[in-house]
């Protein structure tokens, strides 16, 4: 994810600040997304590096594997970004506890069913 | 409060929903009736078959899949098309049309309708506009409100220019395609607006229906990112934007490379990068707006420049660099003519000789669209007056779809549907606030601020509502009659509008003036009410006279048979071109190799059955020109291409005898232009002309046209249609001098009744190895001067 390395470059201060606001401000249901989200960016740098260094013989294969976790991603921070309470007044009809998780869910069938399909 | 005519008061709230929603479903109703009955003309008047050249391709593709199953049609190799090369179907088709047919056709089976699969072809584009206008009514309900959607349906359902694709028979993709088009827009937009990832999902799936459908689908995979990329240059970023985008792109662009045809693409080409970039940009943006709701803005200041404009920046470089390094391929000859326009003409003739891809007269917008084209800009500027996040995508819709209907004919079609929208919205802003019955307060009447206001601002509160409803009953009886009459579509759209502006807060809302004299805004009296309101009804009317007439004259004629009308205004039919297909499927062995221009392939293959050289999935360029350099050539030069290519027949389409003026001869020259652009020695477009410059077919014309192919083909024997005098070109207006073409190589083999269609069988090589010119001159006992005596000297012995 371009963001966070660029992130990195910049003085350690703002980072550290974020980082301790970060902690203290984000409530344990997102910070449990967002693990999955780190977790979710690795195998995707893993998969992308491995296709960048090694081969990327199976294109399809490497597309529908790379392709699963980006939009695993976005999917989960689409979640992220609907349960959060700060996004509440944004989000007028789509409920945090069933409708959010139930979108996240049917977006996660669909596309592991595309996913499954290209894998060949 | 001051009203221009009494409103009833003793209706409940429930009953006026009820009555909205019953009309509204009616109203739905008829003009579903009304888009599927004035596309039947051309099944009515003449019969129920396929039109056009491409349908024939995809009804061909349609029986594949009814007789055999889908995995059959998914792994199709046509040995037939493209002669020697043929034609992996599967995988250079998109199979969305068929398939849609496919299932409809199983499902009818299922059902125990045991309907013809032809049937199922021919009606699946009436069907399909019928959700296209429903499609479009939840689009515009998105825009501004029920009545304007039902007014946009209304449009859609009959406007000329979506009905010229998809009249009954045009069994193309367009016919389809708008639908999904429409629906995909919607889905966009109620997810962007709710920011939920399901609507994003749906408009992912159909999105994914869209690429499987039609090629149309790079509109739509820019459309969209174009319009993000706006919202966030206007600072209108939001997490609904992030939610809907990204659960598009995410799932759309995996679920766009399962088709076959499209492959790779989406990641691998400059027209799919677009949608891409705005993706890792929304990226970035979002996780930037993450870290400012975490920090201070000082801190996120010196953040925002190395992340954001850093990234940005980067990933930008990152694109030009592959593309210019050819990891990214480049814009695609047929994309990149819409950017220059003089692009194709120059280097690739066989797009500019499509007579669709031109550019757009003006007088084509005013028979496609009649009013709605002016009364699209206002409800273009009207968007502009709320500008929430919806109307811009409509903005930029209106903006890019014009100009690309106003490079190439054929996107009119996906201009109309904005056009239909815009329209809507313009004439149902004008009719609420027509029919609003609120009269502004005098303005010499000085009231203080707070009393000018518009009382009547919270319309749903009771006492305002109950009023409205009953002159629409009265009103609504009456109207109803006259939908049901002649015209559905506006009228019970305009008895919504009327409950709508009843119980909806006034849409121009008077204005408080900061001058002392309150000025109120608003119409007083009924005559300006009325006079605006029956001349809107009569615009409306006249749309609908307007299109019934456009779709009755000139968009439903099936191009394979031509009608013209007798002295006595009966109609004439003429039937060559299935005539001679079934010549060739009945009087030809099943293998022999059929030649003509690509125009004709699908046609040939789909009612001769015979395999054909080139068709019209022009995907060989050098295959095509091999065919146009034959045609143009001589005799003796065009002889060991036909051999080589084991051609049996060569057919052309000569319309001078009755006056078809899309005969080969009218395109022969792209025929040379594009055996030209492969063979510049040997086929040169100036010879084709006179000294003077002039394409001329009489005796004036030059050496090498009259030795052509084509012009002999075209030409053999016509003068004796005219007792040997000079024949005369209806098309061309010339003669033909008498004598003047001698075939060599081909031997006539079947002309038409009306000499259309020709069909010539080329000559196997000559028994005693001599060339076919002078077997032919011996044949035809040119040599007589040896044998005379010799008559004699018989006559003598005889006697």
């Amino acid at each position: 994810m371009p963001p966070k390395s660029a992130t990195k470059s910049t003085p350690a201060n703002p980072l550290f600040s974020l980082w301790k606001a970060y902690n203290e401000s984000t409530v344990d249901r997102l910070k449990f997304i967002d693990s999955f989200l780190v977790f979710l960016m690795l195998s995707g740098i893993i998969q992308f590096v491995y296709c960048i260094l090694v081969t990327n013989f199976p294109f399809n294969a490497f597309l529908a594997g790379f392709g699963s976790t980006v939009g695993q991603f976005v999917l989960t921070a689409s979640l992220r970004s609907q349960v959060n309470p700060e996004n509440k007044s944004e989000f007028k009809d789509v409920s945090p506890e069933r409708r959010a998780f139930a979108d996240f869910a049917l977006g996660s069938i669909v596309l592991h069913f595309f996913v499954y399909n290209f894998l060949g | 409060m001051s009203r221009a005519y009494p409103l009833p008061s003793n209706l409940s709230k429930e009953t006026v929903t009820n009555t909205a929603s019953l009309l509204r479903i009616i109203a739905l109703a008829l003009i579903s009736g009304a888009a599927i009955a004035s596309r039947l003309f051309a099944v009515i008047n003449f019969e129920s078959v396929i039109h056009e050249f491409d349908p024939w391709f995809n009804f061909r593709a349609s029986k594949v899949l009814a007789a055999k199953g889908f995995y059959e049609f998914w792994n199709w190799f046509d040995p037939t098309a493209w002669y020697p090369l043929g034609r992996v179907v599967g995988g250079t088709v998109y199979p969305g049309l068929m398939a849609t047919s496919g299932v409809i056709y199983n499902l009818l089976h299922a059902l125990n309708l045991p309907v013809d699969v032809r049937n199922v072809c021919v009606l699946l584009a009436p069907g399909f506009s019928a959700l296209t206008a429903w499609a479009t009514y939840m689009f515009t309900k998105e825009m501004k409100d029920e009545s304007a959607g039902l007014l946009a349906a209304a449009f859609i359902g009959i406007v000329p220019g979506y009905i010229s694709r998809s009249v009954a028979g045009s069994y193309d993709n367009e016919a389809i395609a708008i639908f999904l088009l429409m629906f995909t827009f919607y889905c966009w937009i109620k997810a962007l607006k709710q920011g939920s990832a399901m609507f994003g999902t749906v408009a992912a799936v159909f999105y994914f229906y869209m690429v499987a459908a039609w090629g149309g689908y790079v509109f739509i995979t820019n459309m969209i990112p174009l319009h993000a990329l706006v919202l966030m240059l206007m600072g209108r970023f939001s997490s609904r934007l992030y939610v809907a985008y990204s659960s598009w792109y995410a799932i759309g662009t995996l679920a766009s490379m399962q088709v076959p045809f499209v492959g790779f693409q989406p990641v691998t080409t400059s027209e799919h990068m677009a949608a891409l970039g705005v993706f890792g940009l929304l990226q970035i943006v979002a996780f930037s707006q993450l870290v400012r709701s975490h920090i201070s803005s000082q801190q996120f200041k010196a953040l925002l420049y190395f992340a954001v404009i850093g990234t940005g920046i980067l990933g930008a470089t990152a694109f030009i660099v592959l593309t210019y390094k050819g990891w990214i391929a480049p814009w695609t000859g047929r994309f990149y003519s819409l950017w220059d326009t003089g692009y194709a003409k120059k280097y690739i003739p066989i797009i500019a000789s499509v007579s669709e891809h031109q550019p757009t007269a003006w007088p084509s917008f005013f028979m496609d669209l009649q009013f709605l084209v002016f009364v699209f800009p206002a409800g273009v500027a009207l968007c502009f007056r709320q500008l929430r996040d919806e109307h811009l995508f409509v903005i930029i819709y209106a903006v890019m779809s014009s100009y690309f209907a106003g490079v190439m004919v054929r996107l009119m079609l996906t201009l109309t549907p904005v056009v239909c929208v815009a329209s809507a919205v313009a004439l149902s802003t004008l009719l609420d606030t027509y029919i609003d019955p609120r009269e502004p307060e005098a303005s010499n009447e000085k009231k203080s601020e707070s009393e000018t206001a518009p009382p009547s601002t919270n319309g749903t509160s009771t006492p305002e509502v109950a009023p409205a409803p009953v002159p629409t009953s009265t009103k609504k009886g009456k109207k109803a009659t006259i939908a049901a009459a002649a015209q559905p579509e506006p009228t019970p759209a305009s008895v919504i509008e009327e409950v709508a502006a009843a119980i909806s807060p006034l849409p121009i809302a008077p204005k408080k003036s900061s001058s002392p004299q309150t000025k109120s805004r608003g119409i007083w009296g009924l005559d300006p009410r009325l006079t605006v309101i029956f001349n809107t009804l009569a615009m409306l009317s006249f749309f609908v006279f307007h299109c019934t007439w456009v779709t009755a004259n000139a968009y439903s004629s099936p191009s394979i048979v031509l009608a013209s009308a007798n002295q006595d205004g009966s109609q004439h039919i003429i039937d060559d071109f299935r005539e001679a297909y079934y010549w060739l499927r009945q009087n030809t062995p099943e293998t022999s190799v059929i030649m003509s221009w690509w125009d004709y392939g699908y046609q040939i293959a789909g009612m001769a059955d015979r395999p054909t050289l080139v068709d019209n999935n022009t995907w060989n360029n050098t295959h095509i020109a091999t065919v146009g350099k034959a045609m143009a050539s001589s005799e003796e030069a065009a002889y060991p291409i036909l051999r080589k290519h084991d051609v049996d027949y060569v057919l052309v389409i000569f319309g001078g005898l009755i006056g078809y003026s899309g005969d080969d001869i009218n395109k022969f020259l792209w025929m040379v232009r594009i055996a030209q652009g492969v063979w510049p020695e040997e086929i040169q477009e100036p010879n084709y002309f006179t000294q003077h410059g002039e394409y001329r077919v009489d005796a004036q014309a030059s050496p090498a046209m009259k030795n052509s192919l084509m012009y002999k083909m075209s030409y053999y024997r016509y003068p004796e249609l005219f007792g040997g005098d000079d024949g005369s070109d209806r098309v061309r207006q010339q003669k033909i001098p008498k004598g003047a073409v001698t075939l060599d190589i081909l031997d006539e083999a079947f002309t038409s009744e009306n000499w259309i269609v020709r069909i010539y069988e080329v000559r196997k090589e000559d028994n005693l190895g001599r060339d076919h010119k002078s077997a032919n001159a011996f044949a035809q006992g040119k040599k007589r001067k040896r044998s005379k005596p010799q008559v004699r000297r018989r006559a003598i012995a005889v006697g």
